[in-house]
Formats: C-alpha cells, structure tokens, sequence
C-alpha cells in the first residue's frame, strides 16, 4: 500500500519516520558501499597474492602511501560529518513538541502501561489518537525504568520514575500499530506491549466522548469484563482456575483465604477493594507482593464492575 | 635458578607437579591457567546462548520460564562479558605473549601476576555462587532501580564483579610497567609488535576506568544492604546517575575488549603476508587514539534516556570520532595484503573474517551514532547484532586467529590444518546466520530482552538459532581437534609460520626462563622484505 515500505523498516507511519528512514538508507548506502570495496579488495589479495610454493615468501616492502592514507581518513570523516549533521537535525524535530499538541499522560508500571486523556478517558495498554494531528506524550513510570517505544512511528523515550520524560509524534495514517517495553523491567518485561489506534478526527472525537463516560449502557458485569481486558488483568489472573502471577478469579469471591502472616481473611467485596487499591496490605500465602495499586487509576464505578465481575466468576 | 642443560626441558614440563604449577609465578604458565579458566566460561556462556536461542525458536514460552530466560540472558551476558572476554586476549594470550614478544624473561611483577589470577578465580566463584543463590536476571547492565529492587542475589554479583575489577588492574599495571621497563636491549618503542602496542593501550584503558566500575557496584551495594539512597528515587537517588557510572566503564571497556584483538590481528597479517605492516605508526597511534577517546563517549549508550539534547550531540559527535581510528586500521591491514605472499593458514582464515566481521560491526555502529536514527533502534536487536559483531566477529575471532597462531608455541604441537579451516568455515557460516539476521529483526522493530515475542518476528527469529546451532557445532570440531593435537599433534618447529617477532626465536614450547640466550634486536618487527632475503642469501 506504500511505496516507502521495504522490507527492513517497518512502514513509516509518522510525519518524522521518512526523514529517519532517509538518514538510514544513505548510512545503509554508504557503508554498503565501503563494506563491498573493503572486502572485495581483501578477497582479491587474498587470491592474487596467494603463496604458490610453500616456503616461498619474499615480499618488497610497501609500508605507506600518503596519498592514499589522506584518501582513506578524509573521505571516511566527510561522510560521518555528514551523517552527524543530519542526525541531529532530525533529532532535534524528534523533541521540538508543536504547540498545538495533544497532551496525553503516558504512565509505565510493571507490566503495563497506562493512557490518561485530558477529557476523562483513560486507557490500559491502548493509545487512540487522531491522524495527523501532534501528539505529546508525558512520559513517566510507577516502578522501575520502562521505555515506549513505537516502531512504526520512529519514536522511543525511556519512562523513569524519578521525572517526566516527553516525546511527540503525528501518526500520518489510520490503524492499529505496536507499542514495545524497550528497556528491560523484569518478568513482564516481554509482555509489556500495547497498540496504538490511530483514528481518523470525527471518529476519534467520538470515542473520546463515548470513553469519557464510565461504562454507559452496560451491567456493571458487563462492564467489568470489558475492564478486566482494558485494564490488562488477565496479564497476571486467570478466568479457569490456571495461576499466572496471581490468583485466579474463579472460585475466588467469598473463599477463605490464608494470608502470609498467618492471618484468615473471608474474600469479600471489601478485600477486593481493599486488594485492588492497597495490594500489598493483605498477601494471600502463595504470591508475592507484586501487584501495583490501582489507586487513582480506576473510578469507584469500574472498582464495582471488576468485583461485580468477579462475583460473577463463581457461577 | 640453575636449570639443567637439556633441549627437552621447557615451561610445560620444568618443574613438575600440581603444587608448581599453583604456585608458579612464570608469566606462561599464569597465561595457560587463564586460557583454561576462560575456555571453562566460554563454555558456560556458550551453553547459556545455545539455550537462549532454542527457547527463542518460538515466540512463546517453550522450556523456560520468563523469569528463567531473564536469568539466562543475564547470566550469558555477565560470563560473557567479566569472566570471558575481558580477561581473555590480555590475561591468557597477552600473559604469554608479551614478555617474550619483548624479550623479557617474565612481567615486571610475577607474584602480582600470579595473584590476579587468584583473585579473578575468587571473583568468578562469587559469580557462580549467585547463579546458586538465585541467579541475578536484571541484564549485565543493572541498571537501576530494577537492580535495587529485585529479588535475585545482585550483591553477590556485585561483589564478583568488584573483585574481577582488581585482576584486571593488576594486570594492567603489570603490563604498563614490563612494556616501559623490560624491552629487550635495542627494542626501541617503533620495533615494538603491533600486538605489544594493543596491549599496552589496552592497561592504560585497564587502570584508569575499573575503579570507576569497583566504586558503582559498591554504591550499588551500599544502597540494597543499608538502603542507602544513591539510585532508587524511593530512597531519593538518581537511577540514571547508574547509567552514567555505568557507561563511564563499560564504554571504555568495551576497547579493552577489541584493542588487544587489533595487537593480534596486525601480527597474523604480516606474517601470513609475509609483508611488512602499512602504516605501523599509524595502527600503533590509532590504538592509543581510540585508548583515550574511548573515554569521552559513554552517553552514546544514553541517547533515550531523558539527557539534555546538547549533551547528546556533544556525545553523537565524540563517537563518529572514535570509529575513524578503527577505519583507518582495517585500511591498513588490507593494504598490508598488498603484494605480499598470502598463505592461508587457519589464523589467517580468522584474520580476514576479522576484517570482513569487524567492519560490519564498525559500519553498523554508525546507524547506532546517527542521533535520529538511534532513537528507533536503540535497545533492539540491532544493537544485539551490532555489538556481538564487534565482540565475537571482531574480538573472539582475533583470539581464536592468536590461539591458533601461538598454540604450537605454547604447547609445542601443531594442530590440524585441515579441521581447522574446517572449523572456521563453520564458525564464520554460523555466526552470520545467528547474527546478521538480528540486524533486520532490529530494524524491523523487535525489542531486546524479551522472553517471549511476536509471531510476525518467528521465522527471522528460527533462522537465528539454526544458525547458533551451526556456530556451535564449529567450536565443537575445534574443541576436539585441539585437545587431540595436545598429545598427537605434529612437533611443532620453533618457526612454523615464518614469524619475525621474539617469541618464534626460542623453543617450542619456550624455556622456562623464555630465551636460553638474551635476545637482541636486529630487525624490526615486520622486515619481511630485508629478513627473509638475507636469510635465503
């Protein structure tokens, strides 16, 4: 569908990807270019001046040539002056934020990342945006050192849980792209992946009006199943029983469940609660405190539809 | 010490027993201990990446754990990295070669020498034990604050790796002080070996960057067992501080990893050119070049980290001047072919797939030194392919180019010609197959450190550990035909390959003391044109 496309580049889907990728494709060239003559010469000396009789080894000695030790140091260090200068120009558009962007608040935690609109939409492991329109990301992280990284869109920026980190983007086509977890934040780390939907404007000023409203129009158990995939907790419980990083939801609700300190806790509404917005208060024996808070992210409102979810889950 | 006046008596059988051989302080016999010790974690590390690859053959889990695989990946890197390569080419070749490349009877300080080797053992067993302990799965970076948070035993890695951090000066200052003090009676700095040159900047770069590791995994240490807040931000501290300690190491050592591979590279082609070396002063200054540059550009590793935009071009341009070096060398050992009498032995088979590997992975560091384009494939599998082919493309094949190259002096047996090249065929096939196709896996967007991936990403992914599979099988075929050639391989001559440098005038394998006579310099290192005339005259 593009004439840019190759095979080694991931589509350029971003206003900056085809000045990335024209930078990348004159390196690719070059050094390309000087691979073939480094290698081609070497092979050719190797045959033409192979020792044909053993013992046979008398050489003249060639130890320089200033004209060509000038040729070989100065065309090598025009072509990198070259490839700096246009690096960092690019660089520089790369953090420049237009002013007319969209402010989106980008949050990592292991091992999932979260999407805050100004409107009141927040997203787990999905970013909607509009095409052609900038896109500021506020970058920053719960834990441990994450990185967001979109391949399609050229872009990457470490997320770090000590300051904000900021990066832009204009997606310049409609679809669905993937978004990594570059730098390594441990058992998750290779799950950390989310998409981000890019929408054409009056269908994504639809969405942010429909997803800034709290589950309209659906049971709270309906709304709670939609959460359990939006808001990625099927990365760490199960629906059949199986066990992940943590307990499984089915049979869970209204069980009597021994905690590590010895302690007996009845699983009710209120320890869900409790477990969703302070998780590491009451450890049931057999996990690790791992799970991250909630606080904040989810409304009372989806707090009630995951446990009404839940419940559900014993039938 | 009176030896007995006998041609049969050499380093090897002169004085006999386990207890000699512990306690020995000739610098050649300190350099087999390292080459046995680093073969062991060779090994290890190998394994550790042949598993890596299978678990990898699918985008799910299929035998490991994530957590496993973490640890793997972790484990290949840290072996790899402090107990293999580091001390390989200067511990183990560099221990042997270098006094007798210079016409010295041992290094200037024997007992210092025998003592790093201790304490490199002492340090690797501390590695070993926090495999055993609960293996560290944070990547050979730790970086933090996962390092200060998780669970696996990074201190007793951390300790290793400050313990291994002394050996590795102490053979440094070792190799400083026996270059500026025992050169043999005529051996002026300019008929110094190109290889004693790579050593030499090789300790400098030793000296002066481990303590800065030593004092990180120390602050390190400091914050998991006091709770001292110098990382974490949950104790106040900076986690990207780490990073620059970090790299203010590992970028360095990153040159103590190759320049000795260089030292080795400029000797094979000469001798197996026959040819006298283009450009001696300039390899011999390009290595000090790269020895002090190699300074000045650790944030080249921090491009996405949040650093301000002047620092980052500051560091994009320091690194396109620390690759021009590097350039200007292999030019010279292409010119060196020129004209010469190529025998195309098995060391220099590793020579030229050296220059073919090693300038893949000097081309492809120039993507990875370009700002914007950095920004799409740092911590990818760009950088996984990059780095492995300036490591074992360039560094692991100049050492295996050496050992061949020196194995009939250090053991007196030549080994097979025949499944030599056989070998290298296998290990140069192999490693592209493994390797060039993670660039394109890279560039295609596929994150560095992941268990488990996507499946548009399996068939690049399968065809890499096909190729690790052929890779291995080469070192397979060199690990036996070497063990063979130690008691049935032919007797080596003192000279095999026609090599004009000390170490060929004295017996195979040397005398204890080296040389029975004092050698003096008559010609330079690479006077294959004057030399070899006067010798048929």
């Amino acid at each position: 569908m593009d004439s840019t496309s190759s095979t080694y580049l991931p589509t350029p889907s971003s206003t900056i990807a085809p000045e990335v990728d024209a930078l990348f494709n004159f390196i690719l060239l070059a050094s390309f270019a000087i691979f073939v003559i480094v290698v081609a010469v070497t092979l050719y000396f190797s045959w033409r001046y192979r020792r044909k009789v053993a013992g046979d080894g008398l050489t003249y000695g060639v130890d320089h040539n200033i004209k060509l030790e000038i040729l070989w140091t100065t065309i090598p260090t025009i072509l990198i002056l070259i490839v700096f200068v246009w690096g960092f120009k690019t660089y520089i558009k790369m953090n420049v934020v237009p002013g007319d962007a969209i402010e989106i608040k980008a949050t990592g935690q292991k091992w999932f990342w979260t999407f805050d609109y100004k409107e009141g939409a927040n997203l787990v492991n999905e970013l909607v945006v509009p095409v052609n329109k900038p896109i500021k990301l506020l970058l920053s992280s719960q834990d441990v050192i994450h990185s967001l990284f979109v391949p399609a869109f050229r872009i990457k920026m470490d997320v770090l849980p000590n300051r904000y980190t900021i990066t832009w983007f204009e997606a310049t086509h409609t679809g669905e792209f993937d978004l990594f977890c570059t730098e390594f934040c441990g058992d998750g780390h290779s799950e950390m992946i989310g998409k981000v939907k890019v929408l054409p404007p009056d269908e994504y000023a639809i969405w942010l009006e429909k997803s800034s409203v709290l589950g309209e129009g659906l049971t709270l158990e309906e709304y709670g199943a939609e959460l359990y995939k939006t808001k990625a907790c099927y990365t760490c419980h199960s629906l059949d029983g199986s066990l992940i990083q943590g307990p499984s939801f089915k049979g869970r609700f209204g069980s009597e469940l021994t905690m590590t300190d010895g302690t007996t806790v009845v699983s009710d509404e209120n320890y869900l609660r409790e477990s969703i917005l302070n998780p590491r208060t009451k450890i049931a024996e057999g996990f690790k405190p791992i799970m991250p808070t909630f606080q904040g992210i989810l409304k009372d409102r989806q707090i009630d539809a995951l446990i009404a979810y839940i419940k559900a889950m014993n039938e | 010490m009176n030896l007995p006046n006998e041609a049969k008596i050499n380093y090897l059988n002169y004085p006999k027993g386990l207890k000699s051989w512990l306690l020995t302080v000739d610098h050649k016999r300190i350099g087999v201990m390292y080459l046995a010790a680093i073969t062991l974690f060779f090994a290890i590390g190998g394994l550790l990446a042949l598993v890596i690859r299978t678990e990898l053959f699918t985008p799910d889990n299929m035998f490991l754990t994530k957590k496993m695989y973490n640890q793997m990946f972790t484990l290949h890197g840290a072996i790899m990295i402090f107990l293999f390569i580091i001390p390989s080419i200067p511990a183990a070749l560099g221990n042997f070669i270098l006094p007798i490349q210079i016409g010295a009877k041992d290094v200037a300080f024997p007992r210092l020498n025998l003592a790093s080797w201790y304490i490199y053992v002492f340090g690797s067993l501390f590695c070993l034990y926090s495999i055993w302990e609960g293996a560290v799965d944070t990547g050979w970076t730790f970086y933090t604050p996962y390092s200060s948070t998780t669970d696996t035993s990074v201190v007793s890695m951390m300790l290793g790796v400050f313990i291994l951090g002394f050996s590795s000066i102490f053979t440094g200052l070792n190799f400083i002080v026996t270059v500026h003090k025992l050169r043999a009676p005529g051996m002026t700095w300019y008929k110094m070996p190109l290889m004693i040159w790579g050593l030499y900047a090789t300790a400098i770069i030793q000296v002066l960057a481990t303590p800065v590791l030593g004092i990180t995994v120390v602050l390190l240490i400091l914050e998991r067992t006091l709770g001292m807040g110098i990382f974490d931000p949950a104790m106040g501290g900076d986690p990207v501080l780490f990073q620059h300690f970090f790299w203010f190491y590992s970028h360095p050592a990153v040159y103590i990893m190759i320049l000795p591979g260089m030292g080795i590279i400029s000797e094979l082609i000469a001798t197996f050119s026959h040819k006298k070396i283009f450009g001696y002063k300039a390899i011999a200054f390009s290595s000090l070049g790269i020895a002090f540059t190699s300074f000045l550009v650790w944030a080249h590793h921090m491009f996405t980290s949040g650093q301000s935009e002047f620092a980052a071009m500051i560091f994009s341009f320091l690194t396109f001047f620390v690759g021009i070096p590097s350039g200007i060398k292999v030019f010279n050992w292409v010119a060196t072919m020129y004209k010469g009498s190529i025998d195309l032995k098995t060391p220099m088979l590793y020579a030229i797939s050296f220059l073919i590997l090693f300038s893949v992975g000097g081309l492809t560091g120039i993507f990875l030194g370009a700002l914007s384009v950095d920004i799409h494939l740092h911590d990818t599998y760009f950088i996984v392919a990059h780095f492995h082919y300036t490591m074992m493309g360039g560094t692991v094949m100049a050492l295996l180019g050496g050992l061949h190259y020196w194995w009939p002096k250090m053991f007196g047996r030549m080994y097979s010609e025949f499944w030599g090249r056989i070998a290298c065929a296998f290990i140069f096939i192999g490693f592209n197959m493994t390797f060039f196709t993670q660039f394109i896996l890279g560039t295609r967007g596929m994150p560095r450190r992941y268990a488990t991936y996507m499946d548009q990403f399996q068939p690049l992914h399968g065809f890499s550990s096909i190729g690790s599979y052929v890779l291995g099988f080469g070192f397979l075929i060199m690990a036996i035909y070497l063990i063979h050639s130690l008691r049935n391989g032919k007797i080596a001559s003192a000279n095999p390959w026609g090599a004009l440098t000390f170490e060929w005038e004295t017996t195979s394998p040397p005398h204890p003391h080296n040389f029975e006579h004092e050698p003096k310099v008559t010609h330079g290192p690479y006077d294959f044109d004057t030399v070899l005339r006067e010798r048929e005259e």
